[in-house]
């Protein structure tokens, strides 16, 4: 079985679904983007499926269930890439991802956890360097 | 309707017997019928080639126009009829050009003469109708799909979708939304969302006269597809009418965000964004 | 990988892993692309027969799915056939409703994929299987 690799950028785990998963490829997906969670610390996922030409009800609930796994683990997921084809075919299937926060490509999504993240920082009064000097 | 195996031989032998006589007369009813709109020599070129495809299906016994070993006949007839349509010739313009054979084998079986004479005419008669309507079948065919291509591009043409701000794409709508136009817009939309990057969207319907429960399906759904890719549908120029509609036919616009016109909607844009806009005219808010 | 298959037969994948599930997904797309059918139509009918062909997998207890090129005068399109001899499905109308699994799933497979296909033709019983044939023309 092939697994889908996760990098790890900064404070953000990185999935980038190149494959056409099997079901058992997803749900393992599920299970080490879980135990890196943990393992870094991170607070930020984002599932790049820009590859997928489609996502059915399996790859669509798996995405749900990281989302909620992740939100448990303190981390923010989003998903990004999904095209338009794809989107029509979810709407008609009738799967609506609830609970996924989505962003066009990986930049969109990387500043929604960054945007998501400052929200909680300001409530810490000593300010962080890395929040806005992250970017060169 | 196949021509015997006897016959075939003689439809053969006729026309390869003298076909330099056979081709010239042919081209030259021909050339008539279409009153110089396509050269001589390019007319002769398409007898040739039909003559030649004639021959050499002939030649290998019966000759039956939905069988495989007319392939190359078949070939021949459309390729002819494609053309035709593509140049803009009318079906029967291009159907006389093989009904012109007939005449020419009138010609010929009343000079050979022979006890067949009237039966072999007939027989060949039949079959040049017969690939006279495949050839009509053809024209039509490609005239349809040339017909729907420019369908598809006009469809196109009457469908922009606008770069308004950085982040910010427009879909003006005009004239009646059919169904189909509908999902063409706003598959549209979504490319150019992903194209350009752009989280925000304005659907603009002020153009548009009415909105049956398809259409209006049809927006509902893009807005939800746009979700899904992370980007945001604000629908602008909502007419009283299509609003009474819209309530009418019981369509839930939910939470989608709708103003007034075009501009209060990339003005609505702006300030999520935290761009402030100069406000010149009076606050209009009830 | 597409390079070797011949259009004017239907193509036959077994059901037996979900490995054979990603092979559906994969045939369909080819057979879809030949019939010249538009992107998101290619899309819609891969994902029915995702949905489908895990179906046959996980209730029928595996089968069979035939991929074929039909034509009806102008148009052409992709129709696939999902055989199984499993159990059968006791309520038809029931398993059709969204939202309806006997497993956890989240029971849009069947309802789902019969609005993202023109045609959809399901045949049932406890003695012989289940039976599904869809069918999505080009435009
Ligand atoms: N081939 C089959 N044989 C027997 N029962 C079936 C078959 N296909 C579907 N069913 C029954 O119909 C129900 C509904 O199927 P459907 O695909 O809609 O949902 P699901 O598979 O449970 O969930 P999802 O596909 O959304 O993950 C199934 O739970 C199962 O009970
Ligand atoms: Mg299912």
């Amino acid at each position: 079985m092939e697994r889908v690799p996760i990098l790890k950028i900064g404070d953000i785990l990185l999935v980038s679904i190149q494959l056409d998963m099997s079901d058992q490829t997803a749900v393992q997906l599920q299970e080490d983007l879980a135990e890196r969670i943990v393992a870094t610390g991170c607070h930020g996922v984002i599932i790049d499926i820009t590859a997928l030409d489609i996502v059915d009800s399996f790859v669509g609930r798996m995405l749900s269930t990281i989302a909620s796994i992740s939100k448990v683990l303190d981390a923010e997921t989003v998903v990004v890439g999904m095209r338009p084809a794809v989107a029509i075919t979810l709407v008609e299937l009738g799967l609506s991802l609830n609970g996924i926060r989505t962003a066009l490509n990986v930049e969109r999504g990387m500043e929604l956890i960054a945007a998501a993240h400052a929200d909680e920082l300001d409530y810490q009064l000593d300010d962080d360097p890395d929040a806005e000097t992250a970017t060169p | 309707m196949a021509l015997s195996t006897e016959e075939s031989g003689r439809f053969a032998a006729l026309l390869s017997g003298q076909d330099e006589r056979v081709t010239t007369r042919w081209t030259e009813i021909v050339t008539s019928s279409l009153r110089g709109r396509l050269s001589q020599a390019e007319l002769r070129r398409q007898v040739q080639d039909l003559h030649r495809a004639i021959v050499s299906t002939g030649e290998q016994g019966i000759i039956e126009l939905s069988a495989d070993s007319a392939a190359e006949l078949r070939a021949a007839l459309s390729e002819l009829s494609r053309g035709r349509a593509r140049q803009g010739f009318s079906a029967t313009e291009t159907t006389v050009s093989i009904f012109a054979l007939k005449d020419v084998l009138a010609e010929l079986v009343q000079e050979s003469g022979g006890p067949n004479a009237l039966q072999d005419y007939v027989a060949f008669s039949k079959l040049v109708d017969e690939m006279g309507l495949f050839t009509f079948e053809s024209f039509v065919r490609t005239r349809e799909s040339l017909i729907a291509d420019q369908a598809e591009q006009l469809l196109e043409l009457s469908t922009p979708v606008v770069k308004l701000w950085e982040g910010v794409v427009a879909v003006p709508l005009v004239g009646t939304l059919d169904s189909a136009r509908a999902q063409v817009v706003m598959e549209r939309l979504l490319q150019t969302l992903v194209d350009t990057s752009s989280p925000y969207a304005i659907i603009d319907i002020t153009g548009v006269p009415a909105v049956d429960t398809q259409v209006a399906q049809h927006i509902l759904k893009t807005v939800v597809a746009a979700r899904l890719m992370g980007a945001d549908c604000i629908i602008s120029g909502i007419r009283p009418q299509i609003a009474q509609t819209i309530v009418a036919l019981g369509i839930e616009f939910g939470d989608i965000a709708t103003k007034a016109s075009l501009a209060d909607a990339l003005r609505h844009v702006l300030r999520l964004n935290g761009v402030e806009t100069a406000r010149r005219q009076p606050r209009r808010d009830a | 990988m597409t390079a070797g298959i011949d259009l004017g037969q239907p193509q036959a994948q077994s059901v037996r892993s979900d490995e054979d599930v990603v092979r559906v997904r994969q045939l369909v797309r080819a057979v879809a692309v030949a019939s010249k059918l538009s992107l998101v139509d290619q899309t819609k009918v891969v994902t029915a027969a995702s949905e489908l062909a895990r179906n046959t997998l996980v209730y029928g207890g595996g089968g069979s799915v035939e991929v074929t090129v039909v034509e009806n005068g102008r148009r052409k399109g992709v129709q696939i056939v999902f055989a199984d001899s499993g159990p059968g499905i006791a309520d038809l109308d029931l398993a059709m409703t969204d939202g309806y699994t006997s497993g956890g799933g989240l029971g849009l497979g069947l309802s789902g994929s019969r609005r993202l296909v023109d045609e959809f033709q399901i045949e049932t019983s406890v003695e012989t299987g289940t039976r599904i044939t869809v069918t999505k023309w080009s435009r």
